[in-house]
């Protein structure tokens, strides 16, 4: 029953996506990948996708995750759980217990969430550069390109960060891999 | 039968003029609540923290919906609650104005619109792709993608405390997520969140009130 599968997954990463669409990204990941719905290279563009759209980058993944598995349903079902938590939470703050942040058995929890949704987020970038910048070079024809994508990238994005002291946005940064996609691999 | 539905329409329309006022500007009010959010979750790209500017523009300067420290309020709020933070945002200063279906208006309609436009895109995207040339932009997308992802994880790390216990669970974490994409098994992060909020309680409750051992020095 895909339905039933896209509204309890989309519901946990809801539930457990604290600290925004970054953290979201390793847990939709995990959800996708285990339930068999895509590949690891189409929810990639989608996250490039998500980034250079407007609205939530946690929403559009969900819809686009669920329209592609299951229709128009499927895209509101998994939208509507991933939305659901965040909402009936802050109802629930603001209508019953305003200080409940402020509780040290709350403030505990969190200190042992944050380091460890960090630490996700660290090992999520790696394996994704890993994955689609080094492990070219071992296949059986080398392939380097990629590798050099990441290089340029990489100096413009830290480097330009430095110089200018501004960051560069993360829409420019995809539209300059694309370009550089383009030039490397041909037309 | 004629008659009823007569008496019916004046029923109706009595009834619409008699409430009128107050549920008109409800209703108004509903629709600007839920326009405003539209346009906030059509304009804004880059996710979350790109929108609490916005927010923050719209709903506290413009509008005056809720005033500056109520949104610095939600904002961290925002932050350590589950789920989209646009979404946290939207909720919040929906209730405040015309209370749960004043949320439910501002949360639709920051919704909306990307809704909309990933359903779009979706339904094209892999036609687009077996074009040669979008395909090999994606090849270099998804390095800037992993980039991106990297660039947060770092500056989540640079914003933590740097003691014992966050570096050890970021450690940890660190090693296994990758451990668990590298060989692909099974173990999910929500798992390896529980656990280390476990951890951090059980700490938290053995160094007690005044923690007399100091296990790490705070």
């Amino acid at each position: 029953m895909i339905y039933l599968e896209l509204f309890i997954g989309f519901l946990t990463v809801g539930f457990f996506s604290f600290g925004g669409a970054y953290a979201a990204i390793p847990l939709i990941r995990d959800t996708v990948l285990s339930y068999g719905w895509l590949d690891e290279d189409t929810l990639m563009n989608m996250v490039a996708i998500s980034e250079s759209t407007p609205g939530p980058i946690m929403v559009n993944m969900a819809t686009y995750v669920g329209s592609s598995k299951a229709g128009v349903l499927g895209g509101v079902l998994a939208t509507f759980a991933v939305v659901l938590p965040a909402f009936f939470i802050i109802l629930l703050i603001m209508v019953l217990m305003r200080r409940m942040l402020d509780n040290p058995y709350v403030q505990a929890i969190f200190r042992g969430l944050k380091p460890c949704i960090a630490g996700i987020i660290l090992a999520t970038g790696c394996h994704m550069i890993l994955k689609n910048a080094f492990s070219p070079l071992f296949q059986q024809t080398v392939e380097f390109r990629p590798l050099v994508i990441f290089v340029i990238l990489t100096l413009l994005y830290f480097g330009l960060r430095k110089i200018r002291k501004k960051k560069m946005s993360p829409i420019m940064m995809i539209a300059i891999s694309a370009v550089l996609g383009v030039a490397m691999f041909g037309v | 039968m004629p008659v009823g539905k007569r008496i019916a329409i004046i029923m109706s329309t009595s009834m619409v003029r008699v409430i009128p006022v107050d549920k008109e500007s409800v209703v108004n009010k509903m629709l600007t609540i839920f326009l405003t959010f539209t346009k906030i979750g059509l304009f804004t790209f880059g996710g979350g923290y790109a929108m609490i500017s916005i927010i923050e523009n719209i709903c506290v300067e413009q509008k005056k919906w809720i005033t500056h420290d109520e949104m610095m309020d939600v904002t961290v709020i925002a932050e350590s609650t589950p789920g989209p933070i646009a979404i946290n945002c939207a909720t919040y200063v929906g209730y405040k104005q015309k209370g749960i279906w004043g949320a439910v208006a501002a949360t639709l309609g920051v919704v909306l619109p990307s809704f909309i436009i990933i359903y779009l895109i979706s339904s094209f995207l892999n036609h687009f792709l077996e074009i040669t040339w979008i395909a090999n932009a994606f090849q270099g997308i998804r390095i800037a993608v992993g980039l991106l992802i990297l660039d947060a994880g770092i500056n989540m790390f640079l914003k933590m405390k740097k003691k014992l216990l966050p570096c050890v669970i970021m450690g940890c974490s660190f090693v296994t997520t990758l451990l668990i994409s590298l060989f692909a098994w099974n173990f999910s992060s929500v798992l390896l969140m529980l656990i280390a909020a476990v951890v951090s309680l059980v700490i938290f409750c053995i160094q007690g009130a005044p923690s007399k051992k100091g296990g790490e020095g705070r």
